[in-house]
């Protein structure tokens, strides 16, 4: 394009108003696009990093969640003896079987309770999660009605600080840690000790087991000697691979949901794009008749036009973007219906996310500056100077 | 003859304002479906009946409850009915969204309790004489296109196994508040064959639905139960139909907030558009309006013009968007499947839309008309759009 | 003899008005030498201004033959006329026609854009093309904040810049005042007599028609012996 960029910018800075609304409905539609592809990253972020590559989870089969399984005990007590299970510092087999509840806790700042997922486990739980840090007191100590609350728990629900104590099951559970799950779905659970928590919940069964392979390559040896066995009727999967089935649904939800409007909203916003792009031209006709004939082409003249139109939307994404990266400042609790459980999740911005709202913003203006600079183009020499 | 004067120069600039409505069509369209969807969330609500009460687990909703409380329950003075209801939760070809339904082990009284399901008198004695019969939603059936005789295969999750059921009865809606996407079949059923393959899970109890006579008992009622079942092996929480429905709802408080403020949005992104049209508009025409002061009409005439001409277009754009967002509420229905039992446009959103319209319009020429109002006649006169 | 630069040869032009052909030239023929100064004149509707245009390159004749430094440009493709026009022709409008975002500098730049040139030498022909019409001191003035006089005398700057054939003014005067007019017009006098321009110029105004050395005049699209 032999046109000056300084020619194409500066007619934006021209016509102040329109140039600030047009690109302000962009910028507002490339903040929603954003926004709701940050918070399918941020989801996505929580539930795969929950969970470790080299661990197995072992479930009920055709179980969806943890809540919905139950393993015996003497099923349980079988994993010990499997092949390729790794061992603690102590020689004991890394398997931690553990047992799920969902328990009604009052929000902060609301009475609405809300299903929070309280996690009986051995001391062993803890270290195969190496994710989790305690960042605030101490583990619950085996064989008492302690408890660790993971931080979103701790932020968001009443009665969870340290020295606090929650009721349920008929007791009283003192709060003696709070952890960090690594923005992991850990993060909104409560942890305490499973034997305690089977005889409060008066439950026989264990919900599921963790198990830490000696090599993640194992694993398939592994689910094949689990397969292999008819007393052990579980399914075996990665423990990453898991969580992140948990939140597809609501993953594809927020997705599409998020998508179908920011595309709807962006026909608003292309529209605007449109007219003030068509009353540019317009009110430039002599200046186009008088760049065609001092001799540049019908090609300079719509990629002016086009580049303009994009440089506009530039604009109004990159506001849009500024805005939308600002809500990294918060996490949304809501419930993952799959779990039934309430699932904090934050706003997580990546450099892909970045490229795609530009790309996206970018778009908008190609499409709505298109035609008007189409007809900028085809412009008669003569019909546009006689316009002057 | 200012209406006609408005309208014809609406038409003056043809691309601009057919662009312009075009937007506004799409933007009340998108607010309106948004707004649908907010409605659609709290639904289930709606239906919900003063006089049925919800007894489930105090602890969680995911403990069972023993099956004899039933009897207990029943005792209670102000008591009319009881009826267990357990969340079956079995996959349907797969666990894709638009398989998804709810499926309830229910006792066989349950439908006294529910009023709103119309059932044909003897669909209903087929269904209590077929041991694995099904009674299925109106909206339901015609989903997958069940009729009375079909088998419908479900793999159970909760419940592990192969299960059979056989359609026996269709319920029609009572009214456009019943929801009709559900699939109940004989708790009997359930608990014959958990005795049989899982015995410590049978005689248990999802939640009971208590019907009572008088609804304004309901919180005396809802006590009395939970008194009843205090300090025993399982403890109760009683609560109206209506504020357990609502207890989901809030646990998805942040999205449905989240949809509001977007909804929201895309108003203010038109408004953007239509004050940008207006302002252009208004600028181009100056020596005009210069020109109507100079032959006497006054600076409210001009103001008028402008804001009038910005609220035709809003009028214009909006009745169509109102229209339209009838069909397309449907269309959406219709792809969203089992996810929104209820899904109708409600008069408030209609009401909403018109409102918004209206003020788009307003705010959008009130600038340019403040304007172009106090345009000194001779400034005008010599200014070139 | 001196070489002819525009060679015009039985030249007609119509437009369409509904389903109408209305003729608006009809079988000119006219040469115009190389450093001559000549005027169109004719009352509104003769067909000065689309003559010009022809010349410019800007427009195409229905019939006939237009040569300008010798090459027939009615046998040109719409991108080679502008290829052309960029290296022979330069422009003076009655209305300026700058553009009102670029600067004096830049405005005057526009023309090179189009060759090859470097940044460097764009920017000392520029200045030279600028001190030329006594602008020099106001390089980054922008239209807004110049007189119609100087924004004219900027037009003509640029018209010069890649050193034309021919220069095409159309109503160069008409919207200045008298000294603001006679200042350009002396402008143009002496870049025909001084440089050696051949200057080509339509205009209703007696006045402006004095500086040039010939007049032709035309009427309902026919040349008047003058």
């Amino acid at each position: 394009m032999k046109i000056p960029l300084a020619y194409v910018v500066r007619n934006l800075w021209a016509r102040k108003l329109t140039t600030l609304l047009t690109a302000g409905g962009m910028a507002l539609v490339v903040f929603v696009f954003t926004a709701v592809l940050m918070l399918d990253a941020g989801l996505r972020r929580t539930l795969v990093s929950t969970g470790s590559w080299d661990n197995a989870i072992l479930l009920r089969q055709a179980s969806q969640t943890e809540i919905q399984s139950a393993i015996y005990r003497d099923q349980a007590s079988l994993l010990d003896t499997l092949p390729h299970v790794a061992r603690g510092a102590d020689g004991a087999p890394l398997v931690s079987k553990e047992t799920l509840v969902l328990i009604a806790i009052a929000k902060k700042g609301g009475d609405k309770p809300a299903n929070v997922v309280v996690r009986g486990m051995p001391q062993a739980g803890l270290a195969l999660r190496p994710q989790v840090r305690l960042i605030d007191g101490r583990f619950f100590r085996p064989g008492s009605s302690e408890i660790v609350v993971g931080r979103s728990v701790a932020d968001g629900f009443e009665g969870t600080g340290i020295g606090e104590r929650l009721r349920f099951a008929g007791r009283a559970w003192t709060v003696v840690g709070i952890f960090d799950g690594g923005k992991s779905g850990f993060d909104s659970e409560v942890w305490g000790d499973v034997d305690q928590m089977m005889q409060a919940f008066r439950r026989t069964l264990y919900s599921s087991a963790l198990v830490r392979l000696e090599e993640a390559a194992d694993f398939q040896a592994f689910a094949d000697a689990v397969g292999a066995d008819p007393r052990l009727v579980l399914d075996v999967k990665r423990e990453p691979a898991f969580y992140e089935e948990q939140s597809r649904q609501l993953s594809q939800f927020i997705t599409i949901l998020g998508i179908v409007l920011s595309l709807i909203f962006s026909i608003g916003a292309t529209i605007g794009a449109a007219i003030t792009m068509y009353a540019a031209v317009a009110n430039r006709t002599a200046e186009i008749g008088t760049l065609r004939a001092l001799g540049f082409r019908r090609s300079s003249i719509l990629a002016a036009f086009l580049v303009e139109s994009m440089a506009l939307a530039l604009v109004g994404g990159a506001a849009g973007l500024l805005l939308a990266s600002g809500l990294q400042a918060f996490t949304i609790t809501t419930m993952n219906w799959q779990s039934f459980s309430q699932l904090a999740f934050g706003f997580d911005l990546t450099p892909r996310i970045v490229l795609s709202a530009i790309a996206f913003a970018l778009g908008m203006g190609l499409l709505g500056g298109f035609l008007p600079s189409l007809r900028a183009a085809r412009l008669e020499i003569v019909d546009a100077l006689r316009a002057a | 003859m200012l209406l006609k004067l408005v309208f014809k120069n609406i038409f003056r600039h043809r691309l601009r304002s057919l662009l312009t409505i075009a937007g506004l069509v799409i933007a009340i369209l998108a607010f309106g479906i948004l707004q649908t969807v907010v409605d659609a969330w709290f639904a289930g609500a709606d239906m919900a009946s003063a006089q049925r009460l919800i007894t489930r687990n105090a602890t969680s909703l995911v403990f069972p409850l023993p099956a004899y409380y039933r009897e207990r329950i029943r005792a209670i003075d102000g008591v009319t009915k009881v009826a267990i209801s357990n969340w079956f939760g079995g996959i349907y070809k797969d666990q894709s969204v638009g398989n998804f339904f709810a499926q309830f082990a229910i006792d066989d009284n349950y439908f006294d309790l529910y009023p709103e399901f119309r059932v044909k008198p003897e669909q209903m004695a087929a269904w209590k004489a077929d041991r694995r019969g099904a009674l299925v939603g109106r909206l339901l059936a015609d989903q997958f296109g069940w009729k009375v005789g079909d088998v419908v295969p479900l793999k159970g999750a909760i419940y592990p196994g192969d299960w059979e059921f056989v359609v026996r009865g269709i319920y029609e809606p009572k009214d456009e508040t019943t929801v009709t996407r559900q699939f109940y079949f004989h708790w009997d059923y359930l608990n014959e064959a958990l005795k049989l393959k899982f015995p410590r899970r049978a005689e248990q109890a999802g939640v009971f639905i208590v019907g009572i006579a008088d609804g304004s008992r309901a919180a005396e009622l809802s006590q009395a139960i939970d008194r009843e079942f205090r300090n025993s092996l399982a403890e109760t929480l009683t609560e109206t139909e209506k504020a357990f429905q609502l207890g989901f709802v809030a646990q998805m408080e942040a999205i449905v907030t989240a949809i509001r403020i977007v909804s929201f949005v895309v108003i203010v992104i038109i408004f953007a558009v239509v004050a940008n049209t207006m302002a252009m508009t208004a600028r181009e025409r100056l020596s005009e309006y210069a020109t109507l002061k100079a032959l006497g009409f006054g600076p409210a005439f001009v103001a008028g013009l402008i804001v009038g001409e910005s609220v035709m277009m809003t009028a214009l754009g909006g009745a169509l968007g109102i229209l339209l967002t009838f069909p397309t509420a449907a269309a959406f229905k219709a792809m969203v499947g089992t996810l929104f039992p209820v899904f109708n446009v409600s008069r408030d959103t209609v009401t909403l839309q018109v409102a918004c319209a209206v003020a788009v319009g307003l705010l959008a020429g009130l600038l340019p008309s403040i304007r172009a109002s106090r345009v000194k006649i001779v400034e005008g006169l010599r200014y070139i759009g | 003899m001196t070489d002819v630069i525009v060679d015009i040869h039985h030249v007609s032009k119509s437009y369409r008005r509904g389903g109408q052909a209305v003729p608006v030239l009809r079988d000119i023929t006219l040469a115009i030498p190389r450093g001559d100064f000549i005027a169109l004149m004719g009352p509104s509707g003769s067909g000065k201004s689309t003559l010009l245009n022809l010349i410019a390159g800007i427009d195409k004749p229905d019939a006939g033959e237009l040569r300008v430094g010798g090459e027939d440009i009615t046998r040109f493709g719409e991108a080679e006329l502008a290829d052309w026009r960029a290296r022979n022709v330069g422009f003076i409008f009655q209305f300026y026609n700058l553009m009102p975002v670029l600067d004096a500098f830049e405005n005057v730049e526009l023309p090179l854009l189009l060759t090859g040139l470097a940044k460097r030498e764009r920017r000392v022909r520029v200045e030279t093309a600028l001190s030329l019409v006594g602008l020099a001191d106001r390089m980054e003035h922008y239209p807004n904040e110049l007189s119609g006089g100087q924004q004219q005398r900027v037009a003509i700057a640029r018209a010069l810049i890649t050193d034309p054939t021919i220069i095409v003014a159309d109503e160069p005067t008409g919207d200045l005042d008298r000294k603001s007019a006679e200042e350009v017009l002396a402008l143009l006098r002496r870049l025909n007599s001084e440089m050696g321009k051949t200057i080509v110029m339509v205009s209703h105004d007696p006045h402006s028609v004095e500086s040039a050395r010939h007049v032709t005049h035309l009427e309902k699209g026919e040349l008047i012996a003058g």
